[in-house]
């Protein structure tokens, strides 16, 4: 027997999956450039969440025509790749449908006749897909953050689709012994008189489909990092690791309150030396101004974003013709992460200073300002990202690090000061208005 | 309103040595905004029908400091959460009730971190469990008929999850409730939130108010209901920008409530 294609398959594989390891390493590494954060509460009530929003899909059908092709996508992604198990097994033994020497005929062809159906499914809903991104012209998939590339990955991802989904369909079509089993074919049978029925040209497509489907899905895996399409994977982790707090909470920064606390403290000594402590570490930034200020969550929010834009479309102040887009938050998060990602990579393994940051050079104060904290966004996200603890963070940076807040709002904050209301009235004066 | 409010406050329960069933945290609009005013007052006229033991903090209230920490200032957030709460501590208050959804979610989801644990409900809460416990009734008979559609404020409803009981308390009057398209977890906020109600709005092609009063409008409602002091001004100034002020009243759910009392 000819040992050549295994060792060619092993080393296609090895080399697939080598490189998505690496690239993965590479993303972990850069969500771990956020600050820690404290997700170990509340365990069961984590996988509920993924078990109810990321497996079972809840929020996609929120909105039901894209929800339901979204579903009929994913699941025949999932349970097509149970195919993936056995053409890795052939491919590294050198058998041919290693499927059919464990299972009886009739299960194999049960199980091959579901993927063959769910394929056709999935191409279906891909081109409703691909339909409403290019043609309809939903308003969600035209907005300026995606021009360009934003839009191109969208549509190269749904044409991996179709490519693999007919690759697997031509693959069962032109294998005879399948077809002369007659049992699974449920949609190939139809496809299989179009290639003739020449048994050399017929192994030849079959073979070809074969190596290329397998060669397809493992490009497929390595595209993933450099697209938006990470949430197939990301979307567990980020729903384990959403927020279960009530939706207006906010998080107290602890920093803060140390400061407040000494504040107000009548027996603090406001003359006392500095505790002493070589390891003290310098005093902390109040805020964020760059990725690194922000936390690892909200760093896997924004390696998830898959830029479907239901966030965008419900935002109060993007519906009203502002600046501010949720989703480019999101995007904007992404795209700096993966720039100090580069830069770590090209300094051999320190970031150096490149003069550029997230706010400023990506996301502007007027986009920040424009927010209602209303957590519109927040809702609707299918996969539970969270853009407006990003732009808290902002703001927060924007007025204690740069007192940098619309005049207005200084002057709201100056009376909050003076006389406890975020108008000029005077505190003595807050039960007036029994007597008026 | 004609009739003469009682709103003790919580010095004068500590000077003779009571405890009031509960705090009512007035907020500052609810102290100095001459609309709010008006739903502070139909609120408390309705505690007072239903014979509560409430008491106010009066001068010794301050801002809760909601709006600052949305605007991004934590520090003045903390300074104003850390002075209320030695007030709040030190007359040993265990129930708040408030009619602003903003110091609602505030008092009950920021403070306990800093040492301000108390049972914080939102004042459509209160007056459903009083109408539930008999303590309060209502007449039914004012706006019998009406079409009434209540617009949700984010802070209570999606930040909070609580969209029912301003809807049963609003059942209570008879009118027709219609719902607008957004609503629950999908309502559009009414423009005022983070720190919007003290600054003029970024560029844009619209006011976010006067798109949720469009919204509002496709029910086409006689009165529509608010149970947020910002959210009422916001509404009020929309139905102006429309000109419909003539055929459309806001009222807040306290303020239709009182109105339909005996």
């Amino acid at each position: 027997m000819d040992y050549l294609s295994n060792i060619i398959f092993a080393v296609i594989l090895i080399a697939g999956v080598g490189y998505f390891v690496r690239n993965i390493k590479k993303l972990i590494r850069n969500i771990k450039l956020g600050h820690d954060i404290d997700t170990s509460d509340n365990k069961n009530q984590r996988w509920k969440s993924m078990a109810r929003i990321a497996l079972g899909q809840s929020k996609m059908v929120v909105r039901p025509v894209a929800g339901f092709l979204h579903i009929i996508v994913y699941v025949g992604f999932v349970i097509i790749n149970i195919e993936v198990l056995e053409i890795i097994i052939d491919g590294l033994f050198g058998t041919h449908r290693v499927g059919l020497k464990v299972l009886p005929e009739s299960v194999y062809g049960f199980l091959i006749g579901c993927f063959e159906v769910l394929a056709v499914l999935v191409l279906v809903s891909v081109i409703v897909f691909w339909l409403r991104r290019n043609v309809i012209n939903l308003k969600r998939f035209l907005s300026s953050e995606m021009k360009g590339w934003p839009k191109n990955d969208g549509n190269i991802i749904l044409y991996f689709e179709v490519v693999l989904m007919c690759l697997f369909l031509v693959m069962n079509a032109t294998d005879i012994t399948f077809q002369n089993m007659n049992a699974g074919n449920v949609v190939s049978q139809f496809i299989s008189p179009l290639f003739g029925d020449n048994s050399d040209t017929l192994h030849l497509i079959e073979r070809s489909a074969w190596w290329l489907h397998i060669i397809g899905i493992l490009i497929f895996l390595n595209y993933l990092y450099f697209s938006k399409h990470l949430h197939i994977l990301l979307a567990f982790p980020n729903t384990y690791y959403g927020k279960l707090t009530p939706k207006g909470q906010f998080n107290n920064l602890e920093a803060v309150t140390n400061e407040v606390k000494l504040m107000m403290d009548p027996n603090a000594d406001p003359f006392a030396a500095p505790a002493e402590d070589d390891n003290a570490e310098e005093p902390a930034k109040f805020g964020a101004s760059d990725v690194m200020d922000l936390n690892r969550i909200q760093l896997l929010n924004a390696y998830t974003c898959t830029e479907c834009g239901r966030c965008t479309s419900e935002c109060p102040a993007n519906q009203t013709g502002k600046k501010l887009s949720p989703r480019k938050i999101m995007m904007d998060t992404r795209d700096r992460l993966a720039e100090v990602g580069k830069n770590i990579d090209a300094n051999g393994g320190a970031f150096k200073d490149d003069g550029k940051q997230l706010l400023g050079d990506y996301i502007t104060k007027e986009e920040l300002w424009a927010c209602t904290t209303c957590n519109a966004c927040v809702e609707a996200c299918p996969v539970s990202i969270d853009p407006l603890s990003i732009i808290i963070e902002m703001r927060r940076y924007l007025v204690m690090e740069e007192s940098a807040a619309p005049m207005e709002l200084n002057n709201m904050m100056t009376n909050i000061e003076n006389n406890g209301a975020p108008w000029p009235y005077n505190q003595q004066d807050r039960l007036n208005w029994v007597n008026e | 309103m004609s009739e003469q409010l009682k709103v003790p406050t919580m010095a004068e329960y500590m000077a003779e040595g009571k405890q009031p069933e509960i705090l009512f945290w007035v907020g500052s609009a609810g102290s100095y905004d001459d609309r709010a005013k008006k739903i502070t007052k139909a609120f408390v006229k309705l505690l007072n029908n239903a014979n509560v033991d409430f008491a106010v903090l009066g001068a010794e209230e301050s801002n809760t400091g909601d709006v600052a920490k949305r605007a991004g200032n934590e520090f003045l957030f903390q300074m104003q959460a850390m002075m209320n709460i030695e007030v709040l501590n030190a007359y040993e208050v265990k129930r708040i009730v408030t009619c602003d959804p903003h110091s609602f979610n505030c008092l009950k989801n920021e403070y306990p971190g800093l040492g301000g644990v108390y049972d914080v409900i939102h004042h459509t809460q209160y007056i459903k469990e009083l109408i539930d416990a008999g303590r309060l009734s209502v007449k039914g008979d004012t706006y019998k008929g009406k079409r009434i559609t209540f617009h949700d404020p984010c802070y209570l409803g999606r930040a909070n999850n609580e969209f029912d009981a301003p809807r049963n308390v609003l059942q209570n009057t008879n009118a027709t409730l219609v719902e607008m398209k957004k609503h629950k977890r999908t309502a559009l906020c009414c423009g005022a939130g983070g720190a919007q109600m003290f600054k003029e709005p970024e560029k844009g092609d619209k006011d976010v108010n006067v798109l949720r009063t469009e919204q509002a409008l496709e029910t086409t409602p006689d009165i529509i209901a608010t149970g947020c002091p910002y959210c009422n001004t916001m509404m009020t100034d929309g139905i102006k920008a429309k000109e419909k002020e003539d055929s459309i009243t806001v009222l807040d759910v306290a303020e239709l409530i009182a109105n339909d009392q005996d």
